[in-house]
């Protein structure tokens, strides 16, 4: 989940595959080099994940993942995506309705910006909240001062991976307000509402699926981050360790059913995640669909 | 309420949309803003609505100043040239939205917002489709839902965007008809947007005709269409032929045709305008002014027969004649006949 990110891509709606009659020698190779590439690369991964997590029994299983440092991780986790996400919901309508509605100086670069955390290596990213709030570092005098830790703790955990998500959500509304467009938002406003009423009963309900989607895919990669948590965390055992960061202290100790244990876990998130995302994709077609039946005036 | 507009002027970038435009909206009137796209009418429209505001001047509601009044303040009515629906509610919650949104203290109670989007749905003739969805309504239908939802607030002005203009041509008429009737019934100030001339003659108590950002004229239908107050105007109202013209004894002489195109009139040479329905076709010359054409199209499918011919220069020129006239005559393809106007206008 941790690694490159990419912008996420989905299908453009109403864009329809032609099928086309291409002769058996040509389809069948291809068919097959893709299904057993992504198999090989894909598939055979995840069966090994399971596999190992299981390879000493159900018993060894439950107690890797009931052990006080993986609860620990666990909960971590789930407070670290559970801030993150959130922040980066309220950042991400808020940037996305100001570059879908408004025209700025700086706009440009404010999209630019929002992209940052996509370019840059997530080591980077952790390294940057070091520069800034370690002892060394910008605010790292006055913060000793005042007795306050960002880094290696879990504060520095959880700027990390806001930084490092915050652009999923931005980007993905971003694209689905600009095809909305605003003339709901001025019937609204023309009907007396307030600007408040006009984001609460058309924005939002608008654009709630890529909203969902945008959710969905930060919250994975919340969850998944390693790089940037791993710079700024400290590997604090029971303390600072995420999911991600025990699954590797694990493994560098040889404890290999444990740590296929855990991250069995995470991978039972990415499992379910594919399943969500596809589900709000299918949901969003479904309501898009709709949408062109409206801007497409038909007679009678 | 009366609306005023006073030295309005509003620029886009580099784009000047409205040129120092004034105006007065009557009480209670139907006033259509007529114009070719970019002419600035729905940019006048949306100011008025509170959509967007004039960088100098004034718009004033009923004598008190509003230029910088809140959309929400107003009170206006204002319908999307593509209805803009919510597209989320029901014909119901949509017709409803306007009651609903409003501050606590001024809200009508539950069943007086049914009962009162019940009366509209009854007014708009679609009571049968209050649990619809946009999406399963036809244009006309949309349309009328966007009409009865900027009604249901009770609105001091009703401004229409081009409120025809996606529609198709029988429902258009319709809809003109019926909305000339709902405005005869509830009076409300009314100001609707539209590029075709048809549409604001037939309609509208006043048309505001507009072009590159001005005022070109206004006044009621029939002194704008009978008097255009310059060539545009004429233009802009129908089609036309166009003729170079010489002025001999305070008459206009016209010569040879000129093309649409050039219709750009130059000081030196007076242009003369004939509509096609005011030229005639003789088998020999009346007047100075007729002038020898060839038969080369002729259509008679419609309330007038449309007859093209080409000069002996090669120019064409459009004439309409009834067809009574039509059937007296019998003019033959290829055959040689005279053209000439009852009627001109020169500018």
């Amino acid at each position: 989940m941790a690694g490159t990110a990419s912008i996420p891509l989905r299908n453009v709606p109403g864009a329809s595959l032609g099928v086309r009659r291409d002769p058996r020698s040509v389809r069948w190779p291809l068919i097959v080099i893709c299904v057993g590439f992504l198999a090989l690369f894909l598939l055979l991964p995840l069966v090994a994940v399971f596999a190992n997590a299981l390879s000493s029994g159900v018993a060894a299983y439950l107690r890797a993942l009931t052990d006080p440092e993986a609860l620990s991780a666990i909960r971590l986790t789930l407070l670290t995506a559970g801030i993150a996400v959130p922040a980066n919901l309220v950042f991400g309508v808020a940037a996305a309705w100001a570059i879908a509605r408004f025209d700025f100086t700086g706009k440009r670069l404010l999209i630019t910006l929002i992209d940052v955390p996509f370019s840059i290596s997530p080591v980077i990213s952790g390294m940057v909240f070091v520069l800034l709030f370690g002892a060394q570092g910008l605010f790292g005098k006055w913060l000793m001062a005042h007795n306050l830790r960002i880094v290696f703790a879990v504060p520095g955990l959880i700027l990390a991976t806001i930084f490092v998500t915050f652009p999923y959500i931005a980007r993905e509304l971003i694209p689905a307000l600009q095809a909305v467009g605003s003339e709901e938002e001025e019937a609204a406003l023309a009907l007396g509402a307030s600007g408040w009423k006009m984001l609460w009963r058309i924005t939002l309900p608008n654009i709630k699926w890529s909203i969902l989607y945008g959710v969905i895919l930060c919250n994975a990669r919340a969850m998944g981050e390693f790089g940037a948590v791993s710079v700024v965390s400290g590997h604090i055992r029971g303390l600072t360790n995420t999911m991600p960061l025990y699954i590797e202290i694990l493994y560098n100790d040889y404890q290999l059913p444990a740590a296929f244990a855990v991250a069995s876990l995470l991978t039972l998130l990415a499992v379910v995640t594919l399943i969500a995302k596809s589900i709000v994709e299918w949901k969003f077609e479904e309501d898009t669909a709709s949408v062109i039946a409206v801007s497409k005036p038909d007679p009678s | 309420m009366s609306i005023e507009i006073r030295n309005v002027s509003k620029s886009f970038g580099q784009f000047q949309a409205l040129k120092d435009i004034s105006l007065v909206v009557p009480a209670g009137e139907l006033v259509a803003l007529l114009g070719p796209s970019g002419s600035g009418k729905t940019t006048l429209l949306r100011m008025i609505a509170g959509l967007d505001f004039p960088d100098t001047g004034s718009v004033i509601f009923d004598g008190q100043e509003g230029t910088r009044r809140e959309a929400r303040d107003r009170g206006v009515g204002f319908v999307f040239q593509h209805y803009s629906l919510f597209r989320h509610m029901t014909v119901f919650d949509n017709v409803a939205f306007g009651l609903t949104v409003k501050p606590r203290k001024s809200r009508p109670s539950k069943e007086a917002i049914t009962k009162k989007v019940h009366e509209l749905l009854q007014l708009i003739q679609l009571e049968g489709l209050a649990n619809r969805y946009p999406s399963q309504l036809s244009g006309g239908q949309r349309q009328r839902v966007a009409l009865a939802r900027a009604l249901a607030v009770e609105p001091n002005v009703l401004l229409l965007d081009e409120p025809f203009g996606a529609l198709d041509a029988k429902v258009r008429q319709e809809l003109r008809t019926w909305l000339r009737r709902l405005h005869d019934e509830i009076h409300v100030t009314s100001v609707f947007v539209t590029h075709d001339q048809e549409e604001a003659l037939e309609v509208a108590d006043r048309i505001v005709l507009m072009n590159e950002g001005r005022v070109v004229q206004e006044g009621p239908p029939e002194q704008v269409y009978h008097e255009p107050a310059n060539a545009f105007v004429y233009h802009f109202l129908g089609s036309l032929n166009l003729f170079h013209a010489r002025i001999e004894d305070g008459q206009a002489i016209i010569g040879e045709p000129a093309t649409v195109s050039s219709a750009a009139p130059n000081g030196d040479t007076p242009m003369a305008y004939v509509r096609p329905h005011l030229m005639d076709i003789e088998r020999f010359p009346k007047s100075r002014n007729h002038f020898p054409g060839r038969v080369v199209r002729i259509n008679a499918a419609g309330p007038l027969v449309k007859v093209e011919l080409v000069t002996e220069r090669g120019q064409t020129v459009q004439v309409e004649i009834s067809h009574e006239r039509y059937r007296e005559l019998q003019p033959a393809k290829n055959e040689m006949v005279f053209v000439g106007p009852r009627e001109m206008r020169v500018f």
